[in-house]
């Protein structure tokens, strides 16, 4: 899926019921993390229900950053799904690029990334691109 | 005997400004009153009224104003003796809320007695406020920390082998009287009874149970108890610890400044006596002020009855979720006070308490400040719903509603 696909389709999409809804099925849709990465240090923090993220390079163009992410709770998993539709299979300058923000907004969702609530998307938000830009910055160093 | 003349709840309910508005297009159910209650109009003006006429700083100039803030601010501490029964207002210490009365017990009393090798009693039910302070005493002092535990998802404590617990090296005793996630009422005057027998120093959280149900500090026979204005209708940043005359006279001092002191020559102080002696700097006066009208409007309503109205809507939301297949509720089948938690099979806290706001209603979804309680429940988070006088059962059969509507759409 792409984000213009989602958003179209959240577009169709009428009362907040119907939003949260598609949502919610989205996250039972997002294929999540095996338990043995749900530990500690894949942990992301500042989220009421928990949260867990791993980024890796893509195996045949490292270049690329795959992301992988999970939670306890169907929206914080939605929302997840979003995040990946953004940055999944990006560069690092492209997931250092994206306007959040505007994403969020047009889908009606930009309530959720304000860094006081507590749905842990900001602080995803933030570990991602933190994360890109090392593995960026690793990527640099191989090819030099 | 007379019977009580019936309250006008709904009435009462309108003195709450906040409580009318609509929440993304819904009426407001706040069920969050464990965290902060709202405040009525009487609050707000007394608060207004004070900086209308009456402000400047307290204990300080000769002049007319600072003679109008001293006596209430004075006036509200002897207010808050009052409310409490103590003996005297010598005996009532602002503080910023029931966080910062345990603290400064923490600070001064722990501090100055305990050693390596004695031990610091709580209970499984605490609130972080009322653990964390203790680690801390604990890793300075070379104290170490026991707790009474609990029995399952009942919460009431295991007081069956209390007086043996309290025989092994406890110096000092720290217990919540109800539980902000448990919703158990602990027999504090019985335990506080059994610790002053074996000589220990007793401290109760009072954060829930001030302005829920009547207090008196010399019946509860304990040493030490705080609580918090904001969750009794009183303004935020504003609280009242209780401590004995005879403890506080041996007491050092807290944090050090202006107020607090006697004399100061440039190498050496000689501190004021309690309860100046803890209250450095200029305090929370509009705090003091705000506080001693939520003290009368409540005593005007009657703390007897507000523990019955929240316990019975309490009650009938407990009936209510029994409703809902798979639940766990949580705290005592008797004798619960004005709050309940639960968890939603397959439906996480925060999901639910999520989507229950797009209706309107307020909840608390999370670990309400009991991450190790919630361990030993085996839960992430719960659901917490949370009663005060101005709360209807109107409201709870819409929290229902909302709560079916969220469960479906959740499709768990």
């Amino acid at each position: 899926m792409t984000i213009e696909k989602l958003t179209s389709n959240f577009e169709l999409l009428g009362d907040w019921e119907e939003r949260y809804g598609y949502l919610i099925d989205l996250g039972k849709k997002l294929p999540g993390l095996p338990d043995a990465d749900k530990v500690e240090e894949n942990r992301v923090h500042g989220c009421q229900a928990m949260v867990w993220l791993r980024m890796s390079r893509d195996t045949q163009n490292p270049a690329l950053i795959r992301i992988r992410a999970d939670s306890d709770a169907f929206i914080v998993r939605g929302l997840i799904s979003v995040l990946m539709i953004l940055f999944d299979g990006k560069t690092a300058d492209e997931i250092t690029a994206a306007d959040v923000k505007s994403v969020f907004s047009r889908l009606g969702l930009d309530q959720h990334l304000s860094p006081t609530r507590k749905n842990g998307l900001f602080a995803m938000t933030e570990r991602i691109r933190t994360l890109a830009r090392g593995l960026a910055i690793e990527q640099n160093v191989a090819n030099n | 005997m007379n019977e009580p003349k019936p309250i006008d709840w709904s009435k009462l309910r309108g003195d709450f400004p906040i409580l009318g508005q609509q929440i993304n297009g819904h009426p407001l159910v706040y069920f969050d009153n464990a965290a902060t209650s709202q405040k009525p109009r009487q609050v707000l003006d007394a608060i207004r009224r004070y900086y209308e006429h009456d402000n400047a700083n307290v204990h300080r100039g000769v002049h007319e104003l600072s003679n109008r803030a001293t006596d209430a601010y004075e006036a509200a501490r002897a207010r808050a003796a009052k409310f409490l029964n103590a003996r005297s207002p010598e005996e009532i210490i602002f503080t910023r809320g029931t966080t910062e009365g345990i603290n400064l017990v923490a600070a001064t009393w722990a501090l100055d007695h305990l050693k390596p090798g004695d031990t610091i009693l709580l209970t499984e039910l605490e609130h972080h406020s009322n653990l964390v302070p203790w680690q801390m005493v604990a890793q300075r002092t070379g104290a170490k920390l026991a707790f009474i535990p609990i029995t399952g998802d009942e919460g009431t404590l295991d007081l069956s082998r209390l007086d043996a617990q309290l025989a092994d090296g406890v110096k000092l005793l720290s217990l919540t009287h109800i539980s902000n996630s448990m919703a158990v009422v602990n027999p504090v005057a019985d335990i506080c009874a059994r610790a002053r027998l074996a000589g220990v120093v007793t401290v109760v959280d009072a954060a829930q149970s001030a302005g829920h149900l009547p207090l008196d500090v010399q019946s509860i026979g304990c040493d030490f108890l705080a609580f918090s204005s904001n969750k009794i209708c009183g303004p935020t940043g504003m609280g009242v610890l209780y401590g004995r005359r005879e403890l506080l006279e041996k007491l050092s001092p807290y944090q050090g400044g202006g107020e607090m002191i006697s004399k100061v020559e440039y190498f050496k102080t000689t501190y004021n006596v309690p309860p100046h002696r803890f209250e450095a700097g200029t305090p929370h006066i509009e705090g003091a002020v705000g506080l001693h009208a939520a003290l009368d409007y409540l005593d005007a309503i009657g703390r007897d009855a507000i523990f019955r109205h929240d316990q019975e809507l309490a009650n009938y939301a407990a009936e209510r979720l029994a409703e809902f297949k798979g639940i766990r509720i949580f705290g005592p089948k008797r004798g619960r006070a004005g709050l309940v938690s639960f968890v939603l099979p397959n439906a996480h806290a925060l999901d639910v308490a999520t989507m229950a706001d797009q209706k309107g209603v307020a909840l608390r979804a999370g670990h309400h400040c009991n991450q190790p309680l919630m361990a030993k429940l085996g839960v992430p988070a719960t659901l917490r719903a949370s009663f005060y006088f101005y709360n209807t059962r109107a409201e709870v059969d819409r929290f229902i509603e909302v709560l079916r509507g969220v469960v479906k759409l959740l499709g768990s």
